[in-house]
C-alpha cells in the first residue's frame, strides 16, 4: 500500500505512535502544522489527547479551524482520533463550554463517575456496532480497543453513531461516521491487531 | 463487569531486561525487545519499562530501547527511570512511550507532574510509588529502587498526586518485589481507598491466587507482572484462562 496520510500537528500530545501506525501498514506519513498540507491532504488525521478547550484553542491559533471544515466537506476521508473525534462535535464541556469543528452533530460531556467505573476511563473494551459502518468493516464483537479518556461524544443524529462501548453504567461513543467523515474514541494506534485493522480500513477509502 | 489489565513489567538495565529481590539483587534475563514482542503477540494490555539506572541519553539507553521495541508493538507503553522535566518525557514520547512513569523527580519537585499533564495531557502521567512499610498500615515512599527514604507517607502522597493531575498510580511493594509471596494486599487496599484514578499494582506475584486475591478483595484496576513472566511460570495465556470469566473480563487476544 503506497498511500500518503496526513497527520495534523497542532501541538498537542504523542503523534508518533500513531504515525508508526500507518507506516507499518506501507503508508506515508506526513506530519505537518502546514495549512495547505493540511488541505491538500488525500487522508487526513486529526489526533489529539488533553483537554478539549486547549485543543481548540490550538486548532484556532494555526487558523486550522477553517481548514479542517474545508477538508470536511471536501469528500476526502478524515479521522479524528480520542480528543480529535470529540474535536468533531459542536461543543465540549470540558473546562467551561466550548465551541468545536462542528462537522458532527452533538455535545461532549464528561462520563458519570461509578463506584465501578473510574474516571478517567483507561483500558480496554469491546465496542457494540451501530450498523455497517465502513471504518470498522472486519470488526466484531470479539475484538477489543484501549480508551483513555474522561468525556464522551453524545450524537444528536443517532445514525452518525458509528459503535458504542459499555463502562459501568454508560454507553460510551466509541466511533462515529458520517460520510467521509470518521472518528475513534479508542486509539486504534493503540489497539493492537484490532486497531491496525480500522487503520488498514481507513487507508482503503 | 469489572476489567483488569495486565502489564508485564520489564525492568531494564540497558541494553538488558533484568529481574531483582526488593528492586535488587539484579540478574540478567536477556534482550527487553524479545520479551516484549513475546507479550505484545500474547495479547498484553500494555507493556511498563522501568529504567533501573535511569540513563536517558547515550548508547544502549532507555530512549534506544523504546525505540527499537515501539515501531511494532501497538499497545500502550510506559517508560519510567530517570524522567526529570517535561522535555524528557517529550523525548521519551517521541522514542515511542504512551506514559511516563515519574517517582524520584516528581518527589523532588511534585509541580513536574502538573507540567506533563498540562502537555501531554493526564493520562500521560503515572506516578510510580515505591513504598515500604514502617508500621502496621503505614507506609513511606522511596526513591532510587527502594533506596532511598523520602519521609513522606505513601498515602498523603496518593492524595497529593491526583490534584496534581496524575492520570493512573503504580503502586510497588517494595517489601513484596521479587519476593513471589503474593502482594502487599493492605497497601494495595489502602491506595485503592484513597485514588479516584486507576490504580496498578505491582510487586509480589508468585502464583495465579495471588492475582485473585489481589483483585477480590481490593478495588484494583491493573497488575503489573515481571518474575512469573520473565521465568515462564506463567504465560499471559494461563493467567487469562484462569480468571472467571463470570466476574472479569479481560481482553481477548
Amino acid at each position: 500500500m503506497n498511500k500518503k496520510v496526513t497527520i495534523i500537528d497542532y501541538g498537542l500530545g504523542n503523534l508518533f505512535s500513531v504515525a508508526r501506525a500507518f507506516e507499518s501498514l506501507g503508508a506515508n506519513v506526513c506530519i505537518t502544522s502546514n495549512a495547505s498540507e493540511i488541505a491538500q491532504a488525500g487522508h487526513l488525521i486529526l489526533p489529539g489527547v488533553g483537554a478539549f478547550s486547549k485543543g481548540m484553542q490550538e486548532l484556532e491559533s494555526r487558523g486550522f479551524i477553517e481548514v479542517i471544515r474545508k477538508y470536511a466537506v471536501s469528500g476526502k476521508p478524515l479521522m479524528g482520533i480520542c480528543l480529535g473525534m470529540q474535536m468533531l462535535f459542536e461543543t465540549g464541556e470540558e473546562n467551561g463550554e466550548h465551541n468545536g469543528l462542528g462537522i458532527i452533530k452533538g455535545r461532549v460531556t464528561k462520563i458519570p463517575a461509578e463506584k465501578n467505573a473510574k474516571i478517567p476511563h483507561i483500558g480496554w473494551a469491546k465496542i457494540i456496532k451501530n450498523g455497517n459502518p465502513k471504518i470498522l468493516e472486519g470488526i466484531g464483537e470479539e475484538h477489543s480497543f484501549y480508551f483513555v479518556h474522561s468525556y464522551r461524544g453524545i450524537c444528536e443524529n443517532p445514525s452518525d453513531l458509528a459503535a458504542f462501548a459499555i463502562y459501568g453504567e454508560n454507553k460510551i461513543t466509541a466511533s462515529v461516521e458520517k460520510g467521509n467523515v470518521f472518528g475513534c474514541q479508542f486509539h486504534p494506534e493503540k489497539s493492537a491487531e484490532s486497531g491496525l485493522q480500522i487503520c488498514r480500513n481507513f487507508l482503503e477509502l | 463487569m469489572r476489567r483488569i489489565r495486565i502489564i508485564p513489567r520489564l525492568d531494564i538495565k540497558a541494553p538488558n531486561l533484568i529481574k531483582g529481590v526488593h528492586l535488587e539483587g539484579l540478574r540478567v534475563l536477556g534482550e527487553p525487545s524479545a520479551f516484549a514482542k513475546k507479550y505484545y503477540e500474547s495479547g498484553a494490555d500494555e507493556l511498563l519499562y522501568m529504567d533501573t539506572v535511569a540513563s536517558l541519553y547515550g548508547r544502549n539507553s532507555i530512549l534506544e530501547i523504546i525505540k527499537s521495541t515501539a515501531s511494532d508493538i501497538f499497545i500502550p507503553l510506559t517508560v519510567g527511570g530517570g524522567i526529570r522535566s517535561a522535555e524528557n518525557a517529550k523525548e521519551a514520547l517521541r522514542a515511542g512511550a504512551d506514559k511516563i512513569a515519574l517517582n524520584t523527580a516528581a518527589i523532588a519537585r511534585p509541580e513536574l507532574i502538573s507540567e506533563i499533564a498540562d502537555n501531554f495531557g493526564n493520562q500521560c502521567v503515572v506516578v510510580s510509588i515505591e513504598a515500604k512499610q514502617t508500621a502496621p498500615g503505614k507506609w513511606e515512599a522511596y526513591t532510587d529502587n527502594g533506596r532511598e527514604k523520602t519521609g513522606i507517607d505513601v498515602i498523603d502522597w496518593v492524595k497529593k498526586v491526583q490534584n496534581l493531575g496524575a492520570g493512573e498510580i503504580l503502586i510497588t511493594s517494595v517489601d513484596m518485589e521479587g519476593t513471589k509471596k503474593g502482594f502487599d494486599i493492605k497497601l494495595i487496599k489502602a491506595v485503592c481507598e484513597n485514588a479516584a484514578i486507576p490504580v496498578i499494582a505491582s510487586g509480589g506475584m508468585g502464583k495465579i491466587e495471588h492475582l485473585e486475591e489481589l483483585i477480590q478483595t481490593t478495588n484494583v484496576d491493573a497488575v503489573a507482572i515481571a518474575n512469573v513472566l520473565h521465568y515462564n511460570t506463567l504465560t499471559l495465556q494461563q493467567i487469562r484462562e484462569k480468571f472467571d470469566r463470570n466476574k472479569f473480563e479481560l481482553r481477548t487476544a
